[in-house]
């Protein structure tokens, strides 16, 4: 008799946790703003012969993003125009991240500045970042003796 | 004046690629409603703004960034393409919505009809 009621109990808990964590899934999923990590977002790949840095700089001038190399670190900073603010506007969303940035990105190498170029489409800002020569893996020919 | 749409049911995915909702400004003004979306990768071409009642409805195809043969090694973001729908609370003119896109920002301005305007009535000394 004991023993039901204490298993009762607890099935009774878990499922009121179970209905707690179904509301933070369901209040947390209506929040994109959490999800948003540093601005700009930047991916990286690396390869051989170099790297590519992409970062996501919606709404930004090309003109107005400065990038920086040096050895194995890329700098990127800008600054992204806040909204219209005047008497009578309403704000009613604001998620998108504003004002200055700058953010540091560490390369698993080292590039060469003089090699590197950058291209800007569609918001999204491409960075080719050669790896020097003298840094590249090479490949040993073995030879029979 | 809006507010997130209740969620759907997802789009039939083409590509197989993942959904994203792009982060949104909202600002109300006098006489219109402007909206900024961040769509970076998406192209004029790649974007539709569909009002089916008071749902708008933006989608976006944005292009794959990366490189064969190499390896993501930090990745802070996915591909993928957007879509997002708010429902409108307050009547728009249809006719007269603009979208611009502009290096991966889009750009919506949403005239408000003439009964949402807020009207100031005289008042009149007897």
């Amino acid at each position: 008799m004991l023993i039901d009621a204490l298993t009762e109990r607890r099935l009774d808990l878990l499922q009121q946790l179970r209905r707690a964590q179904q509301d933070m899934n369901h209040l947390f999923g209506r929040l994109p703003l959490l999800h948003q990590g540093p601005f700009p977002a930047v991916n990286v790949w690396a390869g051989v012969d170099g790297a590519l840095v992409v970062a996501r700089v919606p709404g930004v001038d090309p003109d107005q993003i400065e990038v920086t190399v040096h050895q194995d670190v890329v700098t990127l900073r800008g600054e992204r125009s806040a909204i219209p603010q005047a008497d009578g506007v309403i704000v009613h969303r604001r998620e998108r991240v504003e004002g200055p940035f700058s953010r540091s990105i560490a390369l698993p190498f080292r590039v060469d500045a003089n090699g590197a170029s950058a291209r800007f489409a569609a918001g999204v800002l491409t960075l080719e970042l050669p790896r020097p020569t003298e840094d590249k893996p090479r490949q040993l020919r073995i030879v029979a003796g | 004046m809006t507010s997130q749409a209740a969620s759907t049911a997802p789009a039939t995915e083409m590509r197989n690629r993942p959904t994203i909702s792009p982060p949104t400004d909202i600002v109300e003004m006098q006489d219109s409603v402007l909206m900024l979306l961040d769509v970076p990768g998406a192209e004029a071409d790649g974007v539709s703004v569909t009002l089916d009642k008071n749902v708008l409805t933006i989608q976006a195809r944005a292009r794959s960034t990366g490189r064969e043969g190499y390896e993501l090694v930090h990745a802070e973001y996915r591909d993928g393409d957007y879509e997002r729908s708010f429902s409108l609370s307050e009547p728009v003119d249809q006719e007269n919505i603009s979208a611009v896109l502009e290096h991966g920002l889009l750009r919506l301005t949403l005239p408000k009809t003439r009964a949402a305007t807020p009207k100031q009535i005289p008042v009149q000394a007897e």
